[in-house]
């Protein structure tokens, strides 16, 4: 007599927690990633337990091409897209508003449409409300004006987000938060350890069962870049407010020597990211919400090299169209924070933070 | 196959372990290299594909590995699973061959993971591949692709043609269709017969159709039946195959590590007249694990019933199926379609001969029962905490004793000597050393070491 395992139709939760519970039985696939060490403390695995260990997994696929069961055994198991189908749910059922959560995760196609609409109505700011003076792209916006319109579009989803983020503490059982959490999973993301395959070698994204750190590159690239872009936005505004130091700033300057490199990192990044998601298996990952990451990695992209157009546009007479190109990217990027690919690092990092936390598991083996 | 050249210079029959090992090294000496694999992509690699580690000797650490492991305390070890059923001259080069190994792995792509805690001190004699066997098989491909080596898969070799004492071609169905592979030399590194139920049981007796297969179902034997009609020398009880108890309802074949069950010391496990039949408490579970196959099979309809309670359920690694729950022994005798009169009163005598003192679940406690016919010698608790669960046990086979006798050079032999260009590797002739029991890890120890050999002897061969 052996179980009958042919699909009846489980929910993307019940179909992981069979899955999960088959591996846990296993256990070879211990050394990957911290997803499988977190397996092993318990033997059944609540709701919560699912949303931590998918947000723990960072879809490199190597326990997919080293497992014994994937189909055509009758276990059937695809451990990376039944964490992603988990992943993505919790992130959608987190997110608040639901719907427009929904509809910009799974729909690539949505964002585009909100970008053209951001989009006419920076050109029609940038008519309607042209300053009297102001130099560089500050002849076109004021300064208050552009802090008027991002500052709120910025903290807005920014606390959307953090009120998810408490949420899925909640839900996963999240301890105290000590420094020596928050620094151990700061340490993962800054070296991307989880995309590492366990031997430094890289993950299984788009070679098959062949090693590759290409992702892990191109998402650090993308990922620090977007850390200097932020960092030169930063600097320029306390520069601004601090020394009274407006811009536009020379090549020479704090903003543009971090903003420069940062810029022209996210666009290979994003090209990078972009092409390797085209190259792998899409049933490896939520295949239902491909069209959504593909034009986030595309928005990301564009965000940065308008803005390096822009830049190097200075004076030009084509300021005025880049500049409403660039802030309408940037717009897009910042409203879709909580709807978009963008939370995963909240998420991501939450779940770091959540396992430094959680004691060690037993090494229990036979 | 349109790029295939009339004549390979080696064909490897089995895409296991011990055959890519052959192929890799062959590859290397120059040679142009055929593997032979009878399982479709998916499933390729044989019991490879279950496997996860390489117990190697070692003079000092050596990652992953700690301390030292020597010579003869590996031989010790081996001497012991094997009352002595081996041939020590291979079985010195196999453990001796095996530290130059774990490098080579290594190189040809193989990671390992470091040594891990509770491993049941493993990480001293026994190196574990990150990810498992199916990852150090996918490792091997990729090397012998790189190198050149050509793979066919769903490659159903059924008849080795001898002339004299050589080998000439294979016939072998590829995907369907016929197909006459010629080579100049042959490595055979196909596995044992344990997946051809009907070779079983006309082996074992008609109970092992009862039994499952918890490896590959393409190891069906067809090859080493062949060669031992046509003469080669044979080694290994042809009627006995390694068993394990494993949960009784895991799937037919391929089941794999999946469907082991350690409950048993911390159960008592009765049969389907609802009697103990066997001491649950003998010995520590990694030493006493693989008797319990043929304890069930010799059971009526070749299956046992471990019961344990509330007490007990944690105590173990997570089953792939949960156990069945009741409240009461006898809800529980019942969902397992048992009597529960009969389960009852065993329990109850068990029970009753329980006696206090200190459950330690990690070392032989001495926890006794006193005054029955099948004691339980260690871990005697009382069934008394609902709720109640259960494990239908079945054996479990890992793999056949029966293969080709090598020498050490992994050569085969027929009656009147050495088969010129003919070498064995893996499972096929393990039997030349293990002739009984089981080492964990040893399997993969003489595939690598002989697969090696096979492939450098057929490689010098056809230089």
């Amino acid at each position: 007599m052996s179980l009958d395992l042919s699909p009846p139709i489980l929910s993307a939760t019940e179909d992981a927690r069979r899955q999960i519970e088959i591996c846990n039985a296993c256990r070879y696939c211990e050394g990957f990633c911290s997803v499988f060490p977190a397996m092993t403390r318990q033997k059944a695995f609540a709701d919560g337990d699912l949303t931590q260990l998918a947000n723990l997994c960072h879809n490199c696929r190597g326990c997919y091409y080293a497992c014994q069961y994937t189909a055509p055994h009758e276990f059937a198991l695809n451990i990376p897209a039944a964490l992603a189908e988990v992943r993505v749910e919790s992130w959608e059922r987190l997110a608040r508003p639901q719907t427009i959560a929904r509809l910009f995760q799974t729909h690539g196609v949505a964002m585009a449409g909100l970008l053209v609409v951001v989009l006419a109505l920076f050109f029609w700011a940038l008519s309607a409300l042209r300053p009297e003076a102001g130099a560089g792209f500050y002849a076109y916006l004021t300064h208050n004006t552009l802090v008027a319109i991002f500052a709120p579009a910025f903290v807005l989803p920014l606390a959307l987000i953090a009120l998810s983020v408490r949420d899925y503490w909640r839900e996963v059982g999240g301890g105290r938060v000590r420094l020596a959490h928050v620094l151990s999973a700061f340490d993962s993301a800054a070296r991307m350890k989880n995309l590492s395959g366990g031997h430094g070698e890289g993950c299984n994204f788009e070679k098959g069962d062949r090693f590759s750190d290409r992702r892990r590159v191109y998402h650090q690239l993308m990922m620090y870049g977007f850390l200097l872009c932020f960092a030169s936005t930063a600097s320029a505004t306390l520069l601004h407010y601090g020394l009274a130091f407006e811009a536009p700033y020379s090549l020479i300057s704090v903003p543009k020597l971090l903003g420069v490199p940062g810029g022209l990192m996210m666009v290979v990044g994003s090209a990078g990211l972009g092409w390797l998601k085209l190259r792998a298996d899409r049933s490896l990952g939520a295949a239902r919400v491909w069209g959504g990451e593909m034009a986030f990695v595309l928005l990301l992209g564009a965000v940065a090299l308008t803005g390096l157009t822009l830049y190097a546009a200075t004076g030009s007479t084509l300021v005025k169209p880049l500049l409403a190109i660039h802030l309408s990217t940037v717009m897009v990027l910042f409203l879709l924070m909580p709807f978009s690919k963008m939370v995963h690092g909240f998420y991501r990092l939450a779940a770091l933070i959540a396992e430094a936390g959680k004691p060690a598991p037993a090494g229990e083996r036979a | 196959m349109k790029d295939w050249p009339e004549t390979f210079d080696i064909a490897v029959v089995g895409g296991g372990n011990a055959a890519l090992c052959a192929a890799i090294t062959a590859a290397e000496a120059g040679a142009s290299v055929l593997i032979l694999e009878g399982a479709p992509n998916s499933y390729r690699g044989g019991n490879s594909r279950h496997t996860r580690n390489f117990r190697c000797m070692h003079k000092g650490p050596m990652f992953p590995l700690t301390d030292a492991y020597e010579e003869e305390e590996y031989l010790h070890d081996l001497m012991l699973v094997t009352k002595g059923k081996t041939d020590e001259g291979l079985a010195r080069l196999a453990i001796r061959s095996s530290e130059e190994c774990l490098p080579w792995m290594q190189a040809h792509g193989v990671r390992f993971q470091p040594s891990l805690s509770g491993t049941l001190s493993l990480s001293r004699t026994n190196a574990f591949f990150l990810g498992g066997g199916k990852a150090l098989v996918n490792a091997y491909y990729n090397t012998a692709e790189d190198l050149g080596v050509k793979v066919a898969y769903e490659a159903l070799v059924s008849h080795v043609h001898r002339e004299g004492n050589r080998i000439t071609y294979l016939e072998v169905e590829i995907a369907g269709r016929p197909v006459t592979v010629k080579a100049r030399a042959f490595v055979l590194a196909s596995g044992g017969f344990q997946a051809d139920i009907d070779w079983l049981a006309r082996a074992w007796g008609p109970s092992a159709r009862n039994f499952l297969i918890r490896g590959t179902p393409y190891n069906r034997g067809v090859v080493l039946r062949d060669m031992i009609d046509q003469g080669a020398e044979q080694v290994g009880d042809p009627t006995q195959c390694h068993a394990v108890a494993i949960d009784g309802r895991a799937p037919k074949y391929d089941g794999g590590i999946v469907t082991r069950l350690d409950c048993v010391p911390f159960s008592i496990v009765l049969n389907t007249k609802g009697e103990r039949f066997y001491n649950e408490g003998e010995d520590v579970w990694p030493k006493r694990y693989a008797i319990w196959g043929r304890l069930v099979a010799a059971q009526p309809d070749q299956v046992g019933f471990a019961l344990i309670d509330a007490k007990s359920i944690d105590l173990f690694m997570p089953s792939v199926f949960p156990p069945v729950k009741a409240d009461t022994i006898e809800e529980l005798a019942e969902k397992m379609g048992l009597d529960p009169q009969a389960v009852r009163q065993t329990v109850d005598g068990f029970n009753a001969a329980c006696r206090p003192g200190k459950f330690h679940p990690t070392e032989l406690d001495g926890l006794a029962t006193e005054g029955l016919d099948v004691p339980k010698t260690n871990w005697a608790r009382p069934l008394d905490t609902p709720p109640f669960y259960g494990y239908q046990l079945r054996p479990g086979v890992t793999f056949t004793y029966l293969g080709l006798k090598v020498d050490a050079q992994a050569q085969v032999h027929g009656a009147e000597g050495p088969i010129r260009n003919l070498w064995a590797a893996g499972e096929i002739m393990a039997g030349s050393i293990l002739g009984q029991g089981y080492l964990a890890g040893f399997g993969m120890t003489i595939g690598t070491v002989f697969g090696r050999i096979a492939g450098k002897e057929a490689a010098a061969h056809v230089a």
